[in-house]
């Protein structure tokens, strides 16, 4: 089943709609799938991550999520619970000051009864591996911490989809590495559709599917290997190979037959590979 | 950092008034105001003294920690004091030294040692509750209390929605704070010295900053509400729910036999100018 479905949508935030952020993208991303989304500042994917939630309504065209119409405004409440949304900046979406009253904020706002309110802050915190820090108060965690706390705080809710806006940027590596095993866990063992909106390559690997966005179009959409064997056409788009697969291109280009290789690991065995055949 | 800086002046411990209900809590302390304007005489303050005492020693803070809240307001005490030492006029029968409009007699000397242990109790007392009671807990109490106003429509969840968020803003704003101040500081500006005017005026380049990204921080945080479902206060649960306690019966019942003590002691005892009487009843015999 489709998870999300984007037809012809546009989006500018000018009322005349002149310079749109979003400019005639179609798509569908199925349920279950781990969806990366790259491109450079200013590119659309974040306005296209508020376009799935129903924060922004498309100028023109249509969104679709779990089958509902965005642009009705009655099922906005419907969407926000089918479809949740951790953003950047993890101190600027907390809205408790002690972490289990933080995650109840989604249940509570949909009206759930205590007992399983409850029953739900202990399986989201379960998840995200933060049930030590249920009484703590955010303001003392680590970024990665308050990160996978906003995580828990989405997933309370039970969505089918979630979307990350740039959820690991603010983040130093250990954080981000912290909140990618999550996302992945998530996505492997409960089959949440994942949305996952970055600028760092390597996190795009780690998804099924990796999606190009360039001044609002969608411009290259496949595996993210298949998308990095294109690294010509990322150059245009300004987007940098994952750093493995970068030295792989330049071994290969100064004439060392080395295999497409993405990731540490690969590249290793690869240029081991190649000078065993050597 | 000031990240560990607690707002307010809550000492986290266990205790059987820690454990109170934060409701009961606002209310008692109204209540021990009440008690603290109605002691008319010195039995009277003496019994909310020991009283105080008695809760103090129950909430196992420091005694220190509650008399360091005295020290914000000493200077407003010793002011009033002054002020009655001098001023007070009416009707003076024990006069002890006059110049003028200034005046100093016994009268004014109990008035001024009254009036200065009145408020020393007022503040003693009602910093136990702050003392005790996390804002959290606080806000919970009195988003609960102003309940029934919600038939007048009036915005009780709106309100302690706003005040939750303000709390849990403060660690942030103030590492944002102290984050600007050194980048202007890098960038040569001068906080400490200068006199009052100028020191506040070098606060500006701190200040405007620090509201441009208050206003960027509720924006995203609205967003960040608005993909949580939140919709207002309809249809919306509470995860938290106060209980009223046998403590808080207690409480209730300690309180009672308070203002009861109170109202006694001013029947039986007089103003708190009957010591007059009594001293003259004991000691000047004839």
């Amino acid at each position: 089943m489709e998870a999300v479905r984007f037809e012809n949508t546009k989006f500018s935030y000018r009322d005349d709609g002149k310079d749109p952020a979003v400019n005639g993208v179609s798509l569908a991303i199925e349920e279950g799938e781990f969806v990366a989304v790259l491109g450079r500042n200013g590119s659309g994917k974040s306005t296209l991550a508020k376009l799935v939630n129903a924060l922004l309504v498309p100028s023109s065209g249509k969104v679709f999520v779990c089958g509902m119409d965005t642009s009705d405004e009655k099922l906005a409440f419907e969407i926000r619970k089918s479809a949740g949304m951790v953003f950047q900046n993890p101190d600027n979406q907390t809205v408790a000051s002690i972490v289990e009253d933080d995650v109840a904020f989604g249940p509570e706002n949909i009206g759930l009864p205590r007992e399983e309110i409850g029953r739900r802050i202990e399986f989201a915190l379960d998840a995200v591996g933060m049930q030590a820090f249920r009484h703590s108060a955010p303001a003392r965690l680590s970024g990665g911490q308050k990160q996978r706390i906003a995580i828990a705080g989405v997933l309370a809710i039970l969505p089918k989809i979630m979307i990350l806006d740039e959820s690991t940027a603010m983040l130093d590596p250990k954080g981000r590495r912290e909140v990618m095993e999550v996302i992945k866990k998530l996505n492997r063992e409960r089959g949440m559709t994942v949305i996952l909106i970055t600028h760092f390559m390597d996190e795009a690997l780690q998804a099924d599917r990796a999606i190009v966005m360039h001044r609002g179009e969608a411009v290259m959409d496949g595996a993210p290997e298949e998308i990095f064997a294109r690294s010509d056409e990322l150059e245009m788009y300004n987007l940098t190979l994952p750093r493995a697969a970068y030295v792989c291109k330049k071994l290969q280009d100064a004439g060392m037959p080395v295999k497409n290789a993405f990731t540490a690991e690969e590249l290793a065995e690869a240029i081991c590979a190649s000078l065993q055949r050597g | 950092m000031l990240n560990d800086v607690t707002f307010g002046q809550y000492y986290p411990a266990k205790s059987f008034v820690h454990s109170m209900d934060p409701r009961a809590k606002i209310v008692f302390v109204i209540a021990y105001i009440v008690a603290v304007f109605l002691a008319g005489n010195f039995f009277g303050l003496a019994a909310v003294t020991l009283f105080l005492v008695i809760i103090v020693a129950a909430s196992r803070v420091p005694f220190g920690r509650v008399l360091r809240s005295v020290k914000m307001i000493l200077f407003l005490i010793i002011f009033t004091a002054i002020l009655n030492l001098f001023f007070y006029s009416s009707d003076v029968d024990h006069l002890i030294w006059q110049w003028g409009i200034i005046a100093i007699s016994w009268e004014a000397i109990i008035n001024m040692v009254f009036l200065a242990m009145r408020l020393f109790l007022l503040v003693m007392g009602t910093s136990v509750l702050t003392l005790t009671t996390t804002p959290v807990a606080l806000t919970d109490g009195i988003e609960s209390l102003l309940k029934p106003l919600k038939y007048i429509k009036f915005p009780v969840h709106e309100l302690a929605l706003i005040m939750s968020i303000a709390l849990r803003f403060i660690p942030t704003l103030t590492d944002e704070t102290n984050r600007i101040i050194s980048a202007q500081k890098a960038r040569g500006a001068d906080f400490e010295t200068g006199g009052l005017i100028r020191r506040a005026k070098a606060m500006i380049p701190v200040l405007v900053p620090l509201l441009v990204s208050a206003f960027r921080r509720a924006e995203d945080l609205g967003d960040a509400m608005d993909a949580r479902c939140y919709s207002g206060a309809k249809g919306r649960t509470k995860y938290k729910k106060l209980t009223f306690t046998w403590r808080d019966l207690v409480g209730l019942l300690l309180f009672a036999a308070l203002i009861a003590g109170v109202v006694l002691l001013n029947m039986y005892f007089g103003g708190k100018f009957a010591v007059f009487d009594w001293i003259a009843g004991n000691f000047f015999v004839g």
